[in-house]
């Protein structure tokens, strides 16, 4: 694959997962409780979406290896109250597009640009923030400001270190996609 | 594969009917009050009454009246009969969650006596309704005033028999039985077996068998949750009983498969008697493959040898004694598929379209997006798309067949993707047992179309 080609694929895939996640926040809030039906199509697409992202990441950079710190996502089990099934600030995902632009059609171009995740990736794990949705971290400006509390009847999920069923290099999105639909 | 390609009628009104506008029912102006957004549309056994549920839990009934001596070649009018508030919000202590009032589907029950009854549900709770007609009202009672007020009886001194007298007609819906709480998930189906005696109702990932009669208790038929919630991959999406043979019925899926169950194989009908799945043609692969392959609607056919699926892009009739792949397929706006990304952006590609069969097998119809419907003829292989409009709203007006440029130039007439409106959407459309009579639901208008030619 090219890498022109490469980066329109990784460009495209990174909005559908940019809409995607904005589209699990809104159903939260919608009438009626989550749709089970249309959370799984969801987390379908955004699956779709992150390997071909991953997949054309890796295309483009072959040089260097990805250290994913797929553990950050166990130490955010211990924080008090701030479970959330949907974590929101994802680095991997904070694109500059806002939901109201990417639900624009022919707005793609100017959505994700380079400042996007590559540095995040990299950081180590111990800079990660701890509390995900402190003051401190950037919350992506799309996702609602507001602290997501914890539903009645969601589960916390305390997922001790290792014992994680996500593989080494996978990234936070791959562990949050799979827990959208225990929310149920 | 052997795939029929249906051509479009080369002149003219598609096959040899003429659709012609009747009646539309609702509000005119364009502001669209949520409550009054139609959910369901679905006629009676014999085609005399036309039940509409809307999101605001309401259910109006139309009766077609009595023909029209002085205008023969127009056949009569729905009325309204009856109009009631079906189902009202609730909301879910346990879980903090409000369960709307919208009317997701309903089906009639045959008649047995003088009163109509259906079954109407919400995302929870199904309600068996019965409908009433009262037009006479009883007179002369011994120990009561007319006003209702009781006489003393010191006062009475003979006695008379109280007698009948006709009044205005009135319809009275009364609700006769209610079906809770046996749905964890959002109820998607509702069918009435043949034996008319039980029915069955679908939520995303269990299907539950009622008896009419008893209300306090269900048997789960159908149960696809996994163990463990992370390991989902397919929800139940709709749901029918067998028309003829009451131990059969189908259940179709997320992931664009059907499965055929029978009730005597086992109380549990998790092993399906048969599936129906088309392999997926691989040029078409996109992120959204999964998506569209959802199907949204199943119905059988009137005498029960096929059954046809609805997903995104197309309708496929399925023989039930072929299971690898349909016998048919249509495409319903197939110039849509260039455009799953906007359709995903906007949520139009999450819309759930149904589908319908004539009274007797041979022509399908479905909806489609700027009020425009979709009907395939199966046997002239002739397909047609018309229009629900006002503008298009004389009486007996014959609707034009319209069509969509899918890309290159535009001929005159002809419409091009780019200007379709994608908030007008038909997806609930319903065709009349035995006449060519339609019943077609914009977002908050139901249109009644009829053919011309008797």
């Amino acid at each position: 694959m090219s890498a022109t080609t490469a980066m329109e694929v990784n460009a495209e895939a990174r909005r559908i997962l940019a809409v995607s996640i904005s589209k699990l926040y809104a159903s939260r809030t919608q009438r009626g409780g989550l749709r089970l039906h249309r959370s799984l199509l969801l987390s379908m697409v955004m699956r779709s979406a992150r390997d071909i992202y991953h997949s054309s990441r890796e295309s483009e950079a072959p040089s260097g290896p990805q250290p994913a710190p797929a553990e950050e996502p166990m130490e955010v089990g211990s924080g008090p109250g701030e479970q959330a099934e949907l974590p929101a600030p994802q680095p991997e995902l904070e694109p500059a597009v806002s939901p109201a632009e990417t639900a624009e059609p022919g707005s793609a171009e100017e959505g994700c640009d380079g400042e996007f995740a590559e540095d995040k990736e990299n950081r180590s794990p111990a800079r990660q923030s701890r509390k995900r949705r402190g003051k401190a971290s950037a919350a992506p400006d799309f996702l609602p400001s507001k602290r997501a509390r914890l539903e009645p009847g969601e589960e916390r999920y305390a997922a001790p270190l290792g014992s994680c069923r996500v593989g080494a290099g996978e990234s936070l999105t791959a562990l949050s996609l799979n827990r959208v639909i225990p929310a149920f | 594969t052997l795939e029929l390609t249906v051509r479009a009628s080369p002149t003219g009104p598609g096959g040899d009917m003429q659709w012609c506008f009747s009646q539309v029912k609702g509000a005119i102006d364009d502001d669209v009050a949520e409550a009054d957004i139609i959910s369901t549309v679905e006629f009676n056994h014999t085609g005399e009454l036309l039940a509409t549920g809307d999101k605001g839990g309401r259910v109006v009934i139309f009766q077609q009246e009595i023909e029209n001596k002085s205008q023969p070649q127009f056949r009569s009018e729905y009325n309204v009969y009856s109009t009631f508030q079906s189902h009202e919000p609730e909301f879910d202590y346990l879980k903090s969650l409000e369960i709307e009032e919208k009317i997701n589907k309903i089906r009639w029950l045959p008649q047995k006596n003088a009163a109509q009854f259906l079954l109407s549900t919400n995302d929870k709770t199904i309600k068996l309704w019965k409908i009433s007609e009262r037009d006479k009202r009883p007179e002369g009672y011994n120990l009561k005033e007319e006003d209702g007020r009781y006489k003393d009886p010191n006062t009475i001194t003979s006695l008379r028999v109280p007698v009948l007298i006709p009044m205005d007609l009135m319809v009275e819906a009364s609700p006769r039985r209610v079906f809770a709480n046996a749905h964890t998930y959002h109820i998607n189906s509702i069918s009435v077996n043949s034996d008319n005696e039980t029915y069955l109702s679908a939520d995303d990932l269990r299907i539950n068998l009622w008896h009419l009669e008893i209300t306090d208790r269900s048997f789960n038929i159908v149960d696809i949750k996994p163990a463990n919630m992370e390991e989902l991959t397919e929800v139940i999406t709709a749901a029918e009983f067998h028309p003829h043979q009451c131990n059969t019925f189908v259940y179709s899926s997320s992931k664009g498969t059907i499965r055929l169950c029978d009730m005597r194989a086992s109380a549990l009908c998790d092993k399906h008697s048969k599936l129906f799945e088309e392999p997926e043609d691989p040029s078409n692969r996109s992120f959204f493959s999964e998506i569209i392959s959802s199907i949204s609607d199943v119905k059988f056919s009137h005498n029960g040898r096929y059954m046809m699926t609805r997903d995104y892009l197309s309708v496929k009739i399925w023989d039930l004694n072929m299971e690898n792949r349909p016998v048919e397929t249509y495409q319903v706006h197939e110039y849509l598929r260039s455009k799953l990304c906007s359709l995903y952006e906007n949520d139009c590609i999450f819309d759930k379209f149904e589908c319908c069969w004539n009274g007797n097998d041979s022509v399908v119809m479905t909806g489609s997006y700027n009020n425009f419907f979709r009907m395939f003829d199966r046997g002239h292989r002739r397909d047609v798309t018309l229009e629900a409009s006002r503008e298009n709203s004389k009486p007996m007006q014959v609707l034009k067949p319209r069509k969509v440029c899918a890309g290159g130039k535009r001929k005159k007439d002809e419409i091009s993707v780019d200007s379709l409106d994608f908030n007008k959407k038909i997806l609930h459309t319903a065709w009349h047992p035995q006449d060519n009579i339609i019943a077609v639901a914009t977002t908050n208008n139901l249109y009644i179309f009829q053919d011309k030619v008797n």
